[in-house]
């Protein structure tokens, strides 16, 4: 029997557990649908704002040992602009990341896609390198209790809050995003870093500190899945360094629902998908599961 | 096996070559870039400026690489501005490479677009009978002619030099001048890069002709490797898929010759 890959992470279905993270390659509604057909469950695009961004100089990602840095200052096209050109979308489960400040914004975003196909809205409150939003929202939980309470008020799809590693408790921002209504939550982003060119004396990146995402920050982002499915009764994404199919299943146990990939894309391309896929129904032959949920969270029982 | 590099590393330049009064080449020694493929890139680091997509021009020592520039905008002009002596910084080599057929080719460029040409001229194969067109405005902006010669010394080849004022070479657009040479010869492959309207230009050529066509794309690029997706044109990353692209799928693009993506990923008119 082939084992059945799909997902639920509370309202959200999925026909399989590992999407495109957010950030990575998601401008282009055909770029979207070549990454669903190469075995993404979803695709999450950039962080959209309220206005079109430029985002910062390069350089703005640069590979570094164990991963990857970046500050690209979360360029994007605008909420209007991307709503507008995914109108056409059908079959592709798109999950809208959008980035603000203030509810009104995150109001204001969300009414533009009233008439799109969109499977979930992921509120960015995590992004470590632009001021005003990402961590800094993240980082003051009652202005997130409060983003989260609007944006379930007037949205249609479900709501995922993603949370990072900032100053404040990342466990609290989870608990602020529960208490305003969130459905699932997304861990981790990246995490606040810096490289510097011995030769040169400089910073690398143009913004000087950026996140680090890639292999080095896996076991962080394990631990945090493991410790969000631990404490609070949500669904979770595990988001941070996966590559492989057992990566990918390490966050499952871990408690995580289903996963997001993101800097793999640059060292595996986009086959990272169905090899994530392959991997992780290859083992559930082996293990004699029938389903994803089967497995969720299996390393809390020690 | 060519190893490719993430990370920036320093390179001093060693010498300044001044092509034209807003062109210069930027000698450095790099083996790793020396030896890049026809159509590969490196990204290339102003430090404290930006960091831009470059095709690596070929250098007859071993070892060396360059970057050829035209002083145009901020960054561009910050590199042209550099000296022997300065630090750039470069990673790379990305993305694939041009498809070297067999019998007469023709070269199609335009600008700084010849750098991967004038590369895929050194990688000719020795039977190829090779025709480079070179397209600028005037005489004072041709270069190259002489480096053109000299990678092909062991070739049949031509050199054609097109200038829209008729200042010096063929007088007309490098396109018009393919057109009318298309007409006599019988290309068996065409390799254009330069500015896209251009290269739109000579791939409709070839696909009516029904000729093999290749051409080297550039769009708004910050990772150079395939995970931001600034440089996304249809449903390709021109980065990591490309920048070399055959005809058959430029005739069925929505984008080529006609937008672009600017930084924030609003597509804009060419």
């Amino acid at each position: 029997m082939t084992p059945d890959l799909s997902v639920s992470i509370g309202p959200i279905s999925l026909g399989r557990p590992a999407m495109l993270a957010s950030g990575i390659l998601g401008i282009s509604m055909e770029v979207f649908n070549r990454i669903y057909r190469n075995g993404a469950g979803a695709v999450v695009s950039k962080s959209l704002s309220k206005e079109p961004w430029e985002g910062y100089a390069n350089p703005t990602i640069v590979g570094i040992k164990g991963g990857y840095l970046n500050a690209v200052g979360l360029s994007n096209p605008g909420a209007p602009y991307f709503a507008e050109m995914i109108k056409p979308n059908k079959d592709v489960p798109i999950i809208v990341s959008l980035v603000g400040s203030i509810e009104d914004e995150f109001e204001f975003m969300v009414k533009q896609f009233e008439n799109c196909n969109v499977t979930a809205y992921e509120l960015n409150l995590s992004c470590p390198h632009v001021e005003k939003v990402g961590l800094e929202v993240g980082d003051d939980p009652k202005l997130v209790t409060k983003i989260v309470s609007r944006v379930k008020s007037v949205a249609k799809a479900p709501v995922i809050g993603k949370v990072g590693l900032g100053t404040t408790n990342y466990l609290d921002t989870v608990k602020a995003a529960i208490d305003g209504g969130a459905d699932a939550i997304t861990a981790i982003n990246t995490i606040r870093a810096m490289g510097i060119d011995v030769e040169t004396q400089r910073p690398i990146l143009s913004h000087k500190i950026g996140g680090l995402s890639g292999p080095a920050i896996k076991p962080v982002a394990v631990r945090c899945v493991y410790e969000i499915a631990s404490k609070y009764d949500i669904p979770v994404i595990g988001c941070g360094g996966i590559s492989s199919w057992e990566d990918a299943l390490e966050f499952i146990f871990a408690g995580a629902s289903a996963v997001q990939v993101g800097s793999a894309v640059g060292d595996r391309w986009i086959d990272v998908f169905s090899e994530i896929n392959d991997g992780i129904a290859n083992y559930m032959k082996k293990k004699g599961y029938s389903k994803m949920s089967e497995m969720v969270g299996l390393a809390k029982r020690f | 096996m060519q190893s490719v590099s993430k990370t920036p590393s320093i390179r001093i330049i060693e010498k300044v070559i001044d092509e034209t009064p807003t062109v210069r080449t930027f000698v450095i020694s790099d083996a790793n870039l020396a030896d890049v493929l026809p159509g590969q890139f490196a990204m290339v680091w102003i430090p404290g400026v930006n960091e831009l997509p470059m095709s690596v021009m070929v250098i007859p020592e071993k070892g060396k690489a360059a970057f050829t520039v035209r002083k145009r905008g901020v960054s561009s002009t910050a590199l042209y501005d550099l000296k022997a002596g300065d630090q750039i910084g470069v990673r790379g080599p990305y993305g694939n490479a041009f498809d070297i057929k067999d019998g007469k080719i023709a070269l199609v460029g335009g600008g700084t677009g010849l750098v991967p040409l004038l590369r895929l001229a050194k990688f000719a194969k020795p039977t190829n009978d090779v025709t480079i067109l070179m397209g600028s405005k005037s005489k004072d902006e041709v270069f190259f002619e002489d480096a053109a010669n000299q990678i092909l010394q062991n070739n049949k080849h031509q050199v054609i030099a097109c200038t829209e004022d008729g200042s010096y070479g063929e007088k007309g657009f490098v396109t018009d001048v393919l057109a009318k040479l298309a007409q006599t010869t019988k290309f068996d492959a065409i390799y254009t890069c330069g500015p896209e309207i251009m290269m739109h230009k000579v791939v409709q050529l070839a696909n009516s002709k029904g000729i093999f066509v290749q051409a080297s794309l550039e769009r708004m690029m910050k990772c150079g490797i395939g995970i931001c997706g600034s440089c996304c044109m249809d449903e390709v990353m021109v980065c990591h898929d490309g920048t070399v692209f055959d005809g058959e799928f430029l005739a069925n693009s929505k984008e080529f010759g006609h937008t672009h993506r600017a930084k924030s990923g609003i597509l804009e008119n060419y």
